[in-house]
């Protein structure tokens, strides 16, 4: 592991760092409960009286529902609530923000429980609570429910065909850049186009030009902890939601919009999250355990098992990609095109947006076109996913531009490093860059030991690529406590997903002049901070941290009054510096000074909020050496290393697990994973063991190289860190395996059918 | 519905009665009639290994055995695994190394590594990543789990005689 660093000193002094906690790597504050099982998570929530919920799911793809009997689970020993669709407000044509992007709440009041259609195999239609979750499983097994099937649309551009069966009557087609909408109903929800330059010309400018078409399949984010909610409706119409999201915010709203009560009714508490990735930020369960707790009297937890999760959460989409580029003699991009299609599953909402923003964002491209589709099919309503719309672009582009480095004989590497993004260039969707490291990683891999150790066995072979994701700001707000001794509580309202409570904890003690372990960071419910958007974005770090930093800075500001005031001094001649007050003749410590004022006057609480929206945006590039069978098609890491620039690393364990973590779910993505459908639209791999995501045994370990390329839009530096690493490890793969065995992949997963088969054809 | 039975089995060192149904998985009745979450849900299916506990000296999946099958068992759960005063060496070096992310597969990881390292005190990478196969973690790539792993098989081995390093 290396860490180039020379930018962390670069405004002090050479030797001493700039920092004294951040880029320290000190235990995380809740270590040691979630290493001896005490952290509570989701399921692990036991409210007093409650009883279990479970959902009935549709077998079908694509149906209508012509009507729903729920009379035999009713009188079933043991149930104490039935609910359906019936059970929750009409949700009438009101769009909402919701935490998350604009919600269309009759789509997502029906993704919760199916009103007149379901739209693809595992939509929840109707739920049961009961005594046990077995008497609730069985009760639910009795609803009768009479299904008009329908054919199901299962593939992208089969949907966009003019005679497709339409999912979504009041689906229109809206053109991106006007805002109008078609006249009749359609699959395509949306479609995007964004221009720069003189396409035409661009190509003519080429020497060599490349077109290829891609296909990628549906994956899953698969964390290992299912949904779950629990939930009491009290009488006096107070609503308790219990659950691990990555937005305790986002649930509230949800659940305020899609109940018909005011946001103060509800209250979320946030349990302890296992994994989201994206994928817990949207209610699928809170809504149905209201309602069945409302009629029941008593709290309701509704528990998902894996089969629901794979098949009636929100996966990524797959997606239909074209991509033309044209590189001039000198090994110049002059122009780039996109097409590209992206399943919104059974309700709009794709990332195809940031997939059209993503598809060419590591490249300086004088002249380019991106059109995007938003595509509705009969599969679970998509939801975000590590960089969300990123992965699928970039294996498209990285392909062809591997390809093109291959016509032109010249080092991938180094046709990266002529043609990247760097401060200044303008994407192509407008957007002109700030200062970003893109280059700074490519260098990084380039003087790697991995880059400079040569690859000599049979079939083994090296690839690169290079991915970028936005970064988020956002609203975040922290409440920092200080106690009579001097220690200090932090209340944040970002739920921990990954090690956050520590870094933002980090920046607040960094800029109060505190250690990290001084500090006790909690994450806690809607009733007990300001409002905070969600754990996404990769924002939390930056966001949050930022508001913890505020936080800090309004600390300061009331400590250097009152010290004043104590010390009886113009205020002017107190200042606070490295943790501690300085006066004209005194100076105390943070606690001593605490200790001093909690003895009287009112208590010492800083408030800390922001809402700042440069993030910087972030690039990584990695680097695969891989081996393939040729008898059988399975490809084998040997080696990776992942360079990616963050900022300013606050605790670089975390960022390397994130970098880590990153391009091991992006490994699984471009070798292994997808949705395996059968003709009727039912998913037949929906388990761990054939929706195989990597184990420890298909890795090997995975070298990140944090570059610190400092974001001038952060008062640390930060940019976030955890989803660039997911962007590029399906397209170095393919290059990889280009390089091993020279056949091209087109589709993913790069599984070992597939490579086997391109094998097979080369040969004959 | 068939009769609950009585099933007495040892949970942490303390001798425990409990009534189960046939029905009952060992890991329902860990996480709702004894109270030890620690042990999760991950698949039901005995795929993602979150509900790994050791019994009778081997680490295995609760989903997949009924709780009527425990009578008699020896189990360990993560509960038990901490001294009063401290932490395993296992914990130890998960929390040194970053080991865990969202920390749900933590828990099934530690007890799992606990019975190979019982078994194979001085393992090599190789031996570490196919032994742990059978627990699925989602966000840290694995790398920092297979180091923690390493360092506590070196701690465990400093502190006991009985770690003669394997000469092939």
């Amino acid at each position: 592991m290396a860490t180039i660093d020379e930018t962390r000193t670069a405004e002090g002094s050479e030797e001493t760092p700039k920092y004294k906690v951040i880029g320290t790597r000190p235990i995380r504050h809740d270590g040691s409960d979630k290493v001896t099982g005490r952290a509570l998570y989701g399921a692990d929530i036991k409210v007093k009286g409650m009883i279990f919920g479970a959902v009935l799911r549709s077998p079908h793809a694509h149906a209508n529902i012509k009507s729903i009997d729920t009379s035999k689970a009713e009188a079933f020993p043991g149930v104490r609530a039935v609910v359906t669709s019936a059970d929750l407000p009409e949700p009438g044509d009101k769009i909402a923000e919701l935490g998350e992007g604009a919600v269309v709440l009759n789509h997502l009041s029906s993704n919760n429980l199916a009103r007149t259609k379901v739209l693809y195999k595992g939509h929840a239609v109707a739920a049961v609570a009961a005594d046990n979750l077995h008497i609730a499983q069985e009760a639910a097994s009795l609803i009768e429910v009479e299904y008009e099937v329908l054919p199901p649309v299962m593939n992208v551009l089969k949907a966009m065909e003019d005679d497709a069966p339409v999912l979504n009557p009041d689906v229109r087609t809206e053109e991106a850049s006007t805002g109008e909408t078609g006249d009749k109903p359609s699959n395509i929800a949306k479609h995007i186009v964004f221009e720069k330059g003189d396409l035409e010309k661009g190509f003519a400018d080429a020497k060599y030009v490349v077109e290829r078409e891609f296909r990628t399949s549906t994956v899953h984010q698969g964390y290992i902890e299912p949904h779950v909610a629990t939930v009491l409706w009290n009488n006096d119409g107070q609503i308790t939601v219990w659950t691990p999201t990555q937005g305790t915010f986002s649930v509230r709203s949800q659940m305020a919009e899609l109940l018909h009560v005011p946001l103060a009714r509800v209250k979320v508490v946030p349990a302890e999250i296992g994994g989201g990735f994206g994928g817990k930020i949207s209610v699928y369960l809170a809504p149905a355990a209201a309602v069945l707790s409302r009629k029941a009297g008593v709290p309701v937890q509704i528990v998902m098992d894996r089969a629901d999760v794979l098949q009636a959460t929100g996966p990524t989409p797959g997606s239909f990609i074209r991509i033309k580029m044209g590189v001039d003699a000198d090994g110049r991009l002059t122009a780039a095109e996109a097409w590209m299609a992206y399943e919104a599953g059974g309700y709009p909402g794709s990332p195809i947006g940031a997939g059209a923003m993503c598809v060419f964002s590591c490249y300086d491209i004088p002249n380019g076109r991106v059109e995007g589709y938003d595509v509705c099919v009969n599969k679970p309503r998509t939801n975000a996913y590590r960089a969300p719309g990123a992965t699928n672009a970039a294996f498209a582009t990285e392909t062809v531009v591997d390809e093109l480095c291959e016509q032109m004989g010249m080092s991938p590497l180094e046709f990266r490093l002529l043609n990247a993004s760097k401060e200044g260039t303008r994407r192509i969707d407008g957007v002109t860059y700030p200062r970003i490291g893109l280059v700074e990683t490519l260098e990084a891999i380039k003087n790697s030991e991995h880059y400079n150790t040569p690859l000599t066995g049979e079939n083994q072979g090296r690839g690169i690529g290079s991915g970028f994701w936005f970064n988020a700001g956002l609203k975040s707000a922290v409440t920092a406590t200080v106690n009579s001794d001097g220690s200090v509580g932090l209340l944040e309202g970002s739920t921990d997903i990954g090690g956050s409570r520590t870094a933002i904890a980090m920046q607040f003690a960094e800029a109060i002049g505190l250690a990290a372990e001084d500090i006790k960071p909690a994450v806690v419910d809607t009733d007990s901070v300001g409002y905070t958007d969600v754990t996404g974005g990769s924002r939390v770090t930056y966001a949050t941290g930022w508001a913890a930093y505020e936080a800090a800075q309004d600390l300061k500001r009331q400590i250097v009054s009152r010290a004043a005031e104590l010390w009886e001094v113009d205020p002017d001649l107190v200042s606070y510096e490295d943790g501690s007050v300085i006066g004209p003749d005194k100076s105390m410590t943070f606690k001593e000074i605490a200790i001093e004022l909690s003895l009287g006057g009112e208590p010492l609480v800083g408030r800390g909020v922001s809402n700042h929206n440069e993030p910087g945006g972030a690039f990584g590039t990695h680097l695969v050496d891989v081996e393939v069978d040729p008898d059988t098609g399975k490809v084998d890491i040997l080696r990776y290393t992942a360079a990616q620039d963050c900022g300013t690393a606050i605790h670089p364990a975390y960022v390397e697990g994130q970098i880590q973590g990153g391009a091991v779910q992006g490994i699984g993505w471009g070798l292994n994973e997808e949705y395996w459908y059968d003709e009727a639209g039912s998913m037949r791999n929906a388990n761990f063991l054939d929706y195989r995501i990597p184990t420890c045994y298909d890795l090997p370990m995975i070298d990140p190289i944090i570059v610190e390329v400092p974001n001038p839009g952060h008062p640390y530096g930060v940019r976030g860190v955890g989803e660039v690493p997911i962007v590029p490890p399906p397209a170095a793969l393919e290059a990889a395996i280009y390089d091993a065995v020279g056949v091209r992949m087109y589709e993913l997963p790069m599984s070992p059918p597939r490579v086997l088969h391109e094998l097979l054809k080369k040969e004959s | 519905m068939a009769k609950k039975r009585i099933v007495t089995a040892t949970v942490n060192g303390r001798e425990e009665e409990f009534l189960c149904q046939p029905r009952q998985t060992l890991l329902e009745v860990l996480r709702n009639t004894l109270g030890l979450t620690g042990a999760k849900e991950g698949c039901s299916n005995g795929n993602c290994g979150a509900c790994s506990v050791v019994i009778d000296g081997k680490a295995v999946n609760t989903c997949m055995v009924l709780a009527v099958e425990a009578e008699g068992a020896n189990i360990e759960t993560i509960e038990g695994l901490a001294p009063v005063d401290g932490l395993d060496p296992l914990q130890e070096a998960f929390l040194e190394n970053a080991a865990l992310q969202c920390g749900i597969c933590t828990p099934g990881f530690i007890m799992s590594a606990k019975a190979f390292l019982d078994e194979n005190p001085n393992p090599t990478e190789e031996e570490i990543r196919f032994s742990m196969a059978g627990n699925l973690c989602r966000c840290t790539g694995y790398d920092k789990i297979v180091r923690a792993i390493q360092q506590a098989a070196e701690t465990r081995c400093a502190q006991s005689a009985s770690c003669e390093k394997e000469t092939v």
